[in-house]
């Protein structure tokens, strides 16, 4: 048994869901227990999609057990088919249902619903969401791919491309395929299918007429992508494009696989920018990089060899991918460091103390709590990573993003730092959270204001905060204001209690509610009691302004 | 693959026909109660041996509470522990004590069965006997067990399950009492203290505690009071230690916090006069702050989809003293007994349901197209994106909701996303 708080990757029956929410025309029916719809809101809220994923669960209960839960998984299959009407079906099981032991694909095949059934075979006790997602991927291609399908000459027409490996719930797969393609497109190659995302059953099927296919993300793409190699004989473009180096190299292995001429790689903004001397402040920032593998390698040579950093550790949490890991850690002479702990990782980052982190989620509060800065690079991610506007990773746009992406909370971290040599540190009040974290970090509104005061000051900022910044590594104790100072600003900050003042009870009951609005219902509460002349603030008080604000 | 039955409801005035489906369930386990249960119980630890998927169902749960060091965790079974119980008991044993070792601050431990666990006949009762009071580095602590599995609970069933699982430890007392049952955040709860000591009832304590040790006693004394609907497996184990339920309305809105709390001073046999004057203020705030969200709120049609067992009285709470017109309402349990009042004072014309078959209730709610939706995640965005206004229910249950002080904000819930239609140009 392992202990677990946080995990990287769900179950292997999440990456099934994965693909099929990512395509069109197939529906996935699950054995699973009453409960395993949770999965569902990953897709409708972290990526927010308007539809349900066709995914059906069986939602067996405790008194099905004993009698016929063979059956139950036909009857939500059929009912399934008839309902959807989709144009193939994928049946497996989650964790629970694997110990029960009901054949789906047994069960499935008997049934003959006049459709192809594929059926997935889901470890969940030994393997872990991206495989799943590779496995499931891999077994839609082997079932569904029509291996009569040769490639027309290519004489008098353009090559052709397949994009393996985006899903739903992929970090950024949206966004990259669009660039992918783009850039594909103004070298003269089409793209044939993109899958499994956006595909149907007969995308899947006719993936042997391209010419060559382009491997986005080995964690969910490198299986399919091998079986076509040896089944249709189609050279797989492994350079996954994320930066300006790994793009350019990714439009070198391009040209020579499909025979087209390469584009010029100026496109980005990221060299000039990098070069800029409001830049030079980046120079050997020691950066810790972890995630899943493929965004972690690439994001080290950006690290590196883009902006300027050094990479003092590298990691990923899906061991499947351990190899490569290993061999691109030995690039920047560091100890990879191969885990689906996080503890594990946060021993690595309070260790190394580095200035910057590059992660998932889990490493923004690791940062966090470290007190580091911190870019989000790879899934998990949470809903904020999952934007309206166009953010892809990877291509030339993708390289802009990056260098926003990456820059931004070392701009703010030295934004922070001068923002507490001219103020009262507030940084371990509950309402004040380091600017870095974004949207959650006014709290009450003292830290609001005192932030715009100070944030012209910023704008020059990297000359200073050269200065002031370089010699305090990580969480250091950070500079107390002067007596001066904490006065200044304290007249500005302090909320006026009215001629009254609250009582304790009311004080107290005051601090239960949430920071966010604790400062609101503390002004309501006080114009209330000046509208009305009362000079001391009870419990009843507090909440007859709350009933009158309410209205 | 749903048998529809339609059977002969409680024996109340409205003698309403149920609706009993089966099919697929929209709903979240037991196992996501831990998430509210650790905050409310601030020495208690709950450890879930589970699968990897249960880590997940925790972490897609609890959101960002995960990473302020919860006092929940997984311990999650892998192949090795498939192949022979006995070595899962060591290992479960072994995570125990290491856990325990990390946390010295922990004085109750709850071993939360999960789908896997009960499907491999892992025996966690026993496991929580053999671990029970064990000596760590810091002195005894007491494990308990219970289910929070699908197979067994449907969420809020979960935190049934674990009270359920405390009353036998609650020392023996005769003592005149009354209980309140069901977790409810602190602010909550402290106005429900005051409330009950204005009113003169001079013995009142809660289960839940703030501290899983601190339990109170129970006996032929102890009165209690439902806070929560879900709770019927926890009412059961009490009757069986002599307590007595006192019934009522469910403490939602102005009217149902006045009867809820006079059913309790019924009991006691506070003078009227008293109640009155003790709920008085408060019932009059309720009933003020409920007045801005009458005008998005009244005479529009409301369907529940089933989540928590709190859509009975939710919707008796809108119906009645805010003019919505329920259309369907579904539950994932009725417990005919407990809701017996509730069911009274719903309106005619409501169409119950229990248990579900998911595509097919959605076929009803595209077809009736209630004003507003309550469901859980899983479908509200589907639904709006159809074009149905829809609020989300899990948060009925995180939110502070219960009581005089909360109904505006209770009411506010629904108004706001009808509020919001209204306003969007876009």
């Amino acid at each position: 048994m392992q202990l677990t708080v946080w995990t990287y990757e769900g179950p292997p029956h999440v990456g099934a869901m994965r693909v099929v929410t990512g395509m069109r025309d197939t529906h996935l029916v699950l054995h699973a227990p009453q409960g395993d719809t949770y999965a569902d809101l990953l897709f409708t809220m972290i990526e927010r999609r308007g539809h349900r994923p066709p995914v059906s669960f069986t939602t067996f209960q405790a008194r099905d057990l004993g009698s016929d839960t063979a059956g139950i998984f036909q009857a939500s299959l059929r009912d399934a088919a008839e309902r959807f009407q989709p144009k193939a079906m994928l049946v497996g099981a989650s964790c629970t249902a694997e110990l029960i032991q009901d054949d789906p694909g047994g069960l499935a095949t008997a049934m003959g619903l006049g459709m192809p059934v594929i059926a997935l075979e889901l470890p969940s006790y030994s393997r872990k969401e991206n495989w799943g997602a590779a496995e499931t991927f891999y077994a839609m291609v082997r079932g569904l791919a029509d291996k009569s399908v040769t490639r027309a000459p290519m004489e008098g027409r353009r090559p052709r491309a397949n994009l393996l490996g985006p899903t739903a719930l992929g970090f950024r797969h949206r966004d990259d395929v669009r660039e992918v393609s783009a850039l594909l497109a103004r070298m003269g190659v089409d793209v044939a299918v993109v899958a499994p995302m956006g595909a149907g059953p007969e995308d899947i099927a006719r993936l042997g007429e391209a010419d060559f296919n382009v491997l986005m993300y080995p964690e969910t793409g490198d299986t399919a992508a091998r079986w076509l190699e040896k089944t249709f004989r189609q050279p797989v473009v492994r350079t996954v494009p994320i930066g300006q180096g790994a793009t350019a190299a990714f439009i070198a292995e391009v040209a020579a696989v499909a025979g087209v001429a390469p584009v010029g790689p100026e496109e980005s903004r990221l060299p000039w920018w990098s070069h800029s001397v409001d830049s030079t402040y980046l120079t050997g920032k020691r950066v810790f990089i972890f995630g899943d593998a493929t965004h972690a390698i690439a994001m080290a040579r950006v690290a590196r060899d883009e902006l300027g950093f050094e990479v003092v550790g590298l990691g990923c949490y899906n061991r499947e991918f351990a190899r490569e890991m290993r061999t691109a850690a030995a690039l920047y002479g560091v100890e990879p460091l191969i885990s689906d702990d996080y503890l594990q990782v946060e021993s690595a980052i309070a260790a190394l103390q580095p200035e910057l982190v590059l992660g998932t989620q889990m490493e923004r509060h690791i940062a966090k709590r470290l007190r580091i800065p911190c870019a989000v690079i790879s899934a998990p991610v949470h809903v904020q990573d999952f934007p309206a506007r166009h953010s892809p990773v990877m291509g030339f746009e993708g390289a802009n993003v990056l260098f926003d992406t990456l820059i931004h909370p070392l701009v703010m971290g030295l934004e922070e730092h001068l923002l507490t040599m001219f103020r009262e540190d507030h940084e371990f009040h509950d309402g004040v959270g380091p600017s870095h974290l974004g949207a959650g970090s006014g709290g009450e509104a003292p830290s609001r204001s005192l932030a715009r005061v100070a944030s012209p000051a910023s704008g020059g900022g990297a000359l200073v905060g050269e200065a002031v910044n370089s010699p305090t590594p990580g969480p250091s104790p950070e500079p107390k204001a002067t007596k001066g100072e904490r006065e200044g600003s304290g007249g500005e900050v302090s909320l006026v209690p009215g001629e009254g003042g609250w009582t304790a009870e009311a004080e107290r009951e005051l601090l239960k509610i949430p920071f966010f609005v604790r400062g609101k219902a503390r002004r309501n509460t006080e114009s209330y009691a000046r509208d009305r002349g009362v000079g001391v603030i009870t419990l009843d008080t507090l909440y007859e302004a709350k009933a009158h604000h309410a209205r | 693959m749903a048998t529809v039955q339609v059977q002969e409801g409680p024996m109340t005035a409205i003698r309403a026909p149920v609706l009993k489906e089966r099919g697929q369930r929209e709903v979240f386990c037991g196992l996501t109660g831990i998430v509210w249960l650790h905050r409310k119980m601030q020495d208690a630890f709950f450890l879930v041996v589970g699968s990897r998927t249960c880590a997940h169902l925790l972490q897609s749960a609890a959101g960002v509470m995960i990473f302020a060091e919860p006092r929940f965790a997984t311990a999650i079974i892998e192949e090795r522990d498939l192949a022979g119980l006995a070595d899962a008991n060591e290992e479960l044993d072994r995570v125990v004590g290491r856990l325990l070792d990390r946390r010295p601050d922990i004085r109750t431990l709850f071993l939360v069965g999960s789908c896997p666990s009960e499907v491999i006949k892992l025996d966690l009762a026993k496991a929580a006997q053999r671990l029970d009071r064990t000596p760590n580095a810091r002195g005894a602590v007491r494990v308990l067990n219970y289910s929070g599995s699908g197979i067994e609970t449907t969420f809020t069933q979960g935190e049934d399950a674990c009270l359920a699982a405390l009353v036998p430890e609650m020392p023996a007392g005769d003592v005149s009492q009354l209980l309140l049952v069901g977790a409810l955040p602190d602010i909550v709860e402290d106005q429900f203290l005051r409330l009950f000591a204005e009113i003169g009832i001079p013995v009142v304590r809660c289960l839940p505690g703030r501290r899983a040790m601190d339990l109170p006693p129970v006996g032929a004394g102890t009165r209690f009071l439902m806070a929560q609907p879900f709770l019927g497996e926890t009412a059961a184990a009490l009757e069986r230690r002599g307590a007595v339920r006192v019934d009522a309305l469910f403490p939602f809105g102005a009217e149902g916090t006045t009867a809820w709390a006079g059913a309790a001073a019924d009991a006691f046999g506070i003078d009227p006069m008293a109640l009155r004057r003790a709920v008085a203020p408060g019932r009059e705030r309720a009933k003020r702050a409920l007045e801005r969200a009458r005008t998005v709120l009244q005479g529009k049609r409301i369907s529940f989809l089933p989540d928590s067992q709190l859509e009975i009285p939710l919707a008796r709470f809108l119906a009645n003293e805010l003019g919505m017109v329920p259309v369907e309402v579904g539950t994932p349990y009725l417990h005919k007994q407990h809701m017996a009042a509730e069911l009274a004072a719903l309106p005619a014309g409501v169409l119950l349901s229990e248990g579900q078959d998911v595509d097919r209730q959605l076929d009803r709610v595209r077809r009736e197209r209630p004003d507003i939706t309550v469901c859980g995640l899983g479908l509200a965005n589907p639904l709006e994106a159809e074009g149905l206004t829809t609020k989300w229910s899990i948060e009925l249950v995180f939110s502070p909701v219960h009581g005089f002080e909360q109904a505006g904000d209770l009411a506010e819930l629904f108004a706001r996303p009808l509020r919001r239609r209204e306003m969007l140009r876009v």
